[in-house]
């Protein structure tokens, strides 16, 4: 075989770099990772909302949740979860510009907001529990709500710490904003944490 | 400017979303679905306008908080998938509903022994109203 032969042989099986996909980097992977995440995270919540569906049209003595589930108090859980979204973008503005005390205000806020949803969730279960005798083994109604709201309010307390931590790297001075992204990371866990808890009270209480 | 460019602030300064506008539609959107539930609207309008709005929520939150309104396509490929999977889910899951629906609803169907016809599931009697304290 000639050398020119050879070369284009070579050539016609060859993949040149610029025809491949860019490789995955430190400053994409994090975000990818939680994407990816998040969409299986979203099908166990997609699955468990279409599972209540599917009981709910079944049983035709399904009871309206407004008689035994408080409306007004899950109505200020909502406003308090929108308002940390708020504040957690906030916070990203702040590490993303070397702005630490703005960083750290927000984060603080994020997480006080996030406490005070585990807290009312907490007296809201409290109340339904003690006054009203729910229980997750008394029925379907019951042991959906509680399956459901308490899958989520996992989810809250796994965002809360998640927070907390990065809170207390972004005190101890180690989130420059070359680190931003692990704040947009934890962002995006905490939007969607949000995202759900809206889908879950319209189904769950409103309807 | 549309809607759409006063939330994001792409058509003013190219900066990222303005977020106290986003947070004010979401506010305003929660304001309403207390409204519809409150208004006493027919029931399948009423959850028709309950499951829009939550939807609308929904997407807001995911465009302009998570940043799918400026990430790549392939990413919000990756987010749109499991919505995809889940309606499937749901539409997986009609035939069976119908079908019970169906049995319960068919007059036609005279059930002597009702042990013969296997398990026909008997509705609970309705639960107690909780007590008011």
């Amino acid at each position: 075989m000639s050398e020119a032969a050879a070369v284009e042989t070579h050539d016609r099986g060859a993949v040149h770099a610029d025809q491949l996909e860019p490789s995955l980097t430190p400053g994409n992977l994090g975000k990818l990772g939680m994407w990816t995440f998040l969409a299986g995270d979203a099908m166990t919540f997609g699955a468990a909302i279409a599972a209540y569906g599917a009981l709910r049209i079944n049983n035709p003595n399904w009871p309206t949740p407004a008689d035994y589930l408080g409306i007004t108090t899950t109505a200020i859980m909502t406003f308090i979860l929108i308002c940390s979204s708020v504040t957690m973008v906030e916070a990203l503005d702040g590490v993303q510009h070397g702005v630490q005390s703005k960083f750290r205000m927000f984060m603080a806020l994020t997480v006080l907001g996030g406490l005070l949803f585990l807290g009312m969730q907490a007296f809201e279960w409290h109340h339904l529990i003690g006054e009203k005798g729910m229980s997750i083994q008394r029925d379907l109604f019951d042991a959906t709500f509680f399956i459901l709201t308490g899958f989520h309010g996992c989810h809250v307390f796994g965002g809360v710490v998640y927070n907390s931590v990065l809170l207390i790297r972004g005190m101890m001075g180690k989130l420059p904003p070359q680190k931003a992204g692990l704040v947009e990371v934890a962002g995006l866990y905490w939007h969607f944490v949000d995202l759900v808890w809206i889908l879950i009270f319209t189904f769950i209480y409103l309807i | 400017m549309t809607t759409q460019a006063a939330i994001s602030g792409y058509e003013a300064d190219h900066s990222g979303p303005n977020y106290i506008a986003v947070f004010i539609y979401l506010a305003i959107l929660t304001g309403i679905e207390l409204g519809v539930y409150a208004m006493g609207l027919p029931h399948v309008a009423k959850v028709g306008l309950l499951v829009a709005l939550a939807w609308a929520k929904a997407v807001l939150v995911a465009m302009y908080f998570m940043h799918l309104a400026m990430e790549k396509k392939a990413l919000a490929l990756i987010a749109i998938i499991p919505v995809v999977l889940v309606t499937f889910l749901c539409f997986m899951l009609l035939p069976d509903l119908t079908t019970r629906m169906w049995t319960k609803f068919d007059h036609k169907i005279k059930v002597t022994n009702p042990a013969e016809m296997g398990a026909i599931p008997v509705a609970p009697p309705p639960r107690p109203l909780p007590q008011q304290h």
